[in-house]
C-alpha cells in the first residue's frame, strides 16, 4: 500500500527560544514493493520521517496518507497502520527481553490478543524468514551472535505482518559478513516477499548495491530523489551535505580525468570491472 | 638464571605494549547456575608494539580483538602469559596505577564514557583523580581539548555534541592523563561518515604530532591503509600480520576470516582475477589510476 507525504512539516521546541524545523515541506510518495535507500547525515531529519511513516510523530502540519487514506482522519487506528508499516530500530537487539528467541518473536503478535495458534505460527515463519530455524527457538538471545540477535530483532516486527519494512541502519556495528547477512536477508524479503523496503544506512556502498532508489535528506528538506545512479552522481553537491558517493565512483571519475576513457556513471565494484576489462580488452 | 631474568625485563621496557603467549579464558555457566564449558577468548597471542607507532588490529565481531585491548590497561587480566606495558607487567597489583596511566582507552560507546555535564570538567577528571594539582590540571584540559580541536566547545554540554565529537572529548579526556600510548576499542562503529573521518584525523594527528602511540581496533579496513603495522584476529589468535599492502593483497584470506577490503582493493584485485597485470595490495585510488593507464 502507498504511503504518501503532502507537504509535511515538523517542528519541535516550538514554545522555547529555539524551535526546530526538523521536516521542512516534505512532499513524498512511496509506492508498494520499492527498495528505498535512505540517507543523510546526522541531523538530517530522516529519523524524524521514519518516525512519521507509522504515526510515532505527528506532523506540525502537512497530510500523510496510507493507501489514500489521511492516516489522522478521524476513526483511523494507528494501531492497526503499526503492524503494516514495521519500524526496525537502531541496535533493535537492545530490545529483545524475552527468555528465549521464540518467546521473544511471540510478543508482537501475542499483543494484537490473537490465538495462540496463530501467534506461534506467525512467530515461526517470521523466524523463517531471517534464517533461524528451530535449533534456534529455545535458545537465550544472549546465546546469539550481534548478527542473530539482529536478525530475531527483525523477525519481532516481521511477526506483526507489515506490508512496508523500514529499518534505521541495521548494520551498525556488525562486520562486514554480519552486514552482508542483514542485507542479503532484507533484499530476499523484498524479491521474495515482495515488502516495501526503506533501508536508512551511512553506507554509499551498500546502497548503491542494495537500493533502487535513493532519498537524500538535508536540513530536513529532500535534497534529492533519484535512482542510485542519478543521485550519485551529485557527489560534488553530496559531500557539501556530509554524504559522499561509494569510493568506486571516484576511482571512475579519477580514471576519466587521467584520460582513461570510462563512463563516470558507475556505482558498484563489479560494474567498474566490468567496463575496465572491456577498455582493456578494445586497445 | 638471574642475568636473564634482567635481559627479558630490559627487552621488554624497549617496547610500549608487548605481550608474550597472551591467553584468556572464561567460565560459562549453564541454566542451573554450575560451570559448564571454558571459552578461551585469547589463545597464544605476541604481540609488540614500538614507542610511537599506529598500530591497527583487525578482525570480525568475536575474534577476541575487544578482549585483547582490555587486557593492555589491565581491564582485564591474563590467565596464562604475560602483557607489560612499557615494561611493568599488568598483573601486579603494584603496576596498575602506571599501567592505567600509561595506555588509555577510548570505548565504542560515545554516551557510556563522558560523566561531567561541562565538557572541560570531563576532561579534567582524569587528571583530577590521579591527584595533579589545580593549576596543571587546567593546563592539560587546555591542552588536549587544542589537541582534539574542541577547544570552541570547552563550556558546552556534552550530551548536545554530535557523536563524533563526543568521542574527541573522550580522547581529551584520556590525553589530560599524559599516557604514551591510546587503545581504541572500536572508536568509530557508532559514528556516521563525517564523525569517523573526524575521530581518525584526530588519532592520527596525535600520534604524528604528539609521538602518542595508537593502538585502533577496528573492523573498517579504510581506517587502516596508513598504519605502521596490521595485525589480524581470528579465534582469539593473531593470523595475519604485516603493513597495510602485505595484508591488503591477501584479499582471498582477509575474506576468510569475515573481513573486506576497501573498494579500491577490491576492484583491483577483481580485475587481477581476471588476468589483468596489476601489482599486489593497492591501497590507494592513484595508484589504480596510474597502474591502469599504464596498462593503455
Amino acid at each position: 500500500m502507498p504511503i504518501t507525504l503532502k507537504h509535511v512539516n515538523y517542528v519541535y521546541g516550538q514554545d522555547t527560544t529555539t524551535p526546530v524545523h526538523a521536516l521542512e515541506d516534505v512532499n513524498l510518495e512511496i509506492r508498494d514493493g520499492e527498495f528505498i535507500g535512505l540517507m543523510g547525515h546526522t541531523g538530517s531529519g530522516k529519523s524524524t520521517l521514519i518516525q512519521h511513516l507509522n504515526g510515532l510523530i505527528r506532523p506540525t502540519s502537512g497530510e500523510i496518507l496510507y493507501n489514500g487514506e489521511n492516516i489522522y482522519g478521524e476513526g483511523y487506528s494507528l494501531k492497526e497502520l503499526r503492524s503494516k508499516v514495521g519500524l526496525v530500530f537502531q541496535y533493535p537487539e537492545h530490545q529483545l527481553f524475552e527468555t528465549d528467541v521464540f518467546s521473544d518473536v511471540c510478543f508482537g503478535p501475542k499483543n494484537l490478543k490473537l490465538p495462540k495458534e496463530e501467534v506461534e505460527k506467525r512467530a515461526a515463519e517470521a523466524l523463517e524468514m531471517v534464517g533461524l530455524d528451530e535449533s534456534y527457538y529455545k535458545l537465550s538471545p544472549f546465546e546469539l551472535s550481534g548478527g542473530q540477535k539482529r536478525r530475531v530483532a527483525i523477525a519481532g516486527v516481521l511477526a506483526m505482518q507489515p506490508q512496508v519494512l523500514i529499518l534505521d541502519e541495521p548494520t551498525a556495528g556488525l562486520d562486514p559478513v554480519g552486514r552482508d547477512e542483514i542485507l542479503g536477508q532484507v533484499r530476499r524479503l523484498h524479491e521474495e516477499k515482495g515488502f516495501t523496503i526503506i533501508l536508512v544506512s551511512h553506507s554509499m556502498e551498500d546502497l548503491a548495491v542494495y537500493a533502487r532508489r535513493l532519498i537524500v535528506m538535508s536540513k530536513g528538506r529532500v535534497k534529492f530523489d533519484g535512482s542510485p545512479r542519478e543521485v550519485f552522481a551529485h557527489f560534488r553537491e553530496l559531500e557539501e551535505i556530509g554524504l559522499a558517493a561509494p569510493q568506486v565512483t571516484y576511482i571512475v571519475h579519477a580514471l576519466r580525468e587521467a584520460g582513461f576513457p570510462i563512463e563516470t556513471d558507475l556505482i558498484t565494484v563489479r560494474e567498474a570491472k566490468e567496463a575496465i576489462l572491456k577498455i582493456l580488452k578494445d586497445v | 638464571m638471574e642475568t636473564i631474568a634482567v635481559l627479558r625485563r630490559s627487552d621488554s621496557r624497549m617496547k610500549i605494549v608487548r605481550t608474550e603467549q597472551l591467553v584468556y579464558e572464561y567460565q560459562k555457566y549453564d541454566d542451573q547456575g554450575n560451570p559448564s564449558e571454558v571459552t578461551r577468548a585469547i589463545d597464544g597471542v605476541d604481540l609488540q608494539v614500538e614507542q610511537g607507532q599506529f598500530i591497527a588490529v583487525l578482525g570480525h565481531n568475536g575474534s577476541g580483538k575487544s578482549t585483547l585491548a582490555k587486557h593492555l590497561n589491565a581491564l582485564l587480566l591474563p590467565s596464562g602469559g604475560t602483557v607489560w606495558v612499557e615494561g611493568k607487567d599488568t598483573a601486579l597489583d603494584e603496576n596498575l596505577w602506571d599501567v592505567r596511566q600509561t595506555a588509555g582507552m577510548v570505548f565504542q560507546n560515545p554516551d557510556n564514557q563522558i560523566i561531567a555535564n561541562v565538557v572541560e570538567e570531563d576532561v579534567g577528571f582524569g587528571p583530577e583523580n590521579m591527584g595533579v594539582p589545580t593549576e596543571e590540571i587546567w593546563k592539560r584540559v587546555d591542552d588536549s581539548l587544542k589537541a582534539v580541536g574542541m577547544t570552541a566547545y570547552r563550556y558546552h554540554s556534552p550530551n548536545k555534541l554530535s557523536g563524533g565529537q563526543k568521542q574527541r572529548v573522550a580522547i581529551a579526556g584520556v590525553m589530560a592523563m599524559k599516557p604514551k600510548c591510546i587503545v581504541l576499542d572500536e572508536p568509530t562503529a557508532m559514528l556516521d561518515p563525517n564523525g569517523r573521518g573526524e575521530v581518525i584525523r584526530t588519532v592520527r594527528r596525535l600520534q604524528k604530532e604528539e609521538g602518542i602511540t595508537v593502538i585502533l581496533i577496528t573492523h573498517y579496513m579504510e581506517e587502516v591503509t596508513e598504519a605502521d603495522r596490521v595485525f589480524v584476529m581470528d579465534e582469539g589468535k593473531i593470523v595475519m600480520q604485516g603493513t597495510p599492502r602485505q595484508i591488503f593483497a591477501r584479499v582471498r584470506e582477509l575474506k576468510h576470516y569475515r573481513l573486506d577490503v576497501p573498494q579500491v582493493t577490491e576492484l583491483a584485485y577483481e580485475l587481477q582475477q581476471a588476468g589483468v597485470k596489476l601489482p599486489d595490495g593497492i591501497l590507494e585510488t592513484e595508484e589504480l589510476v596510474r597502474e591502469l593507464c599504464r596498462l593503455r
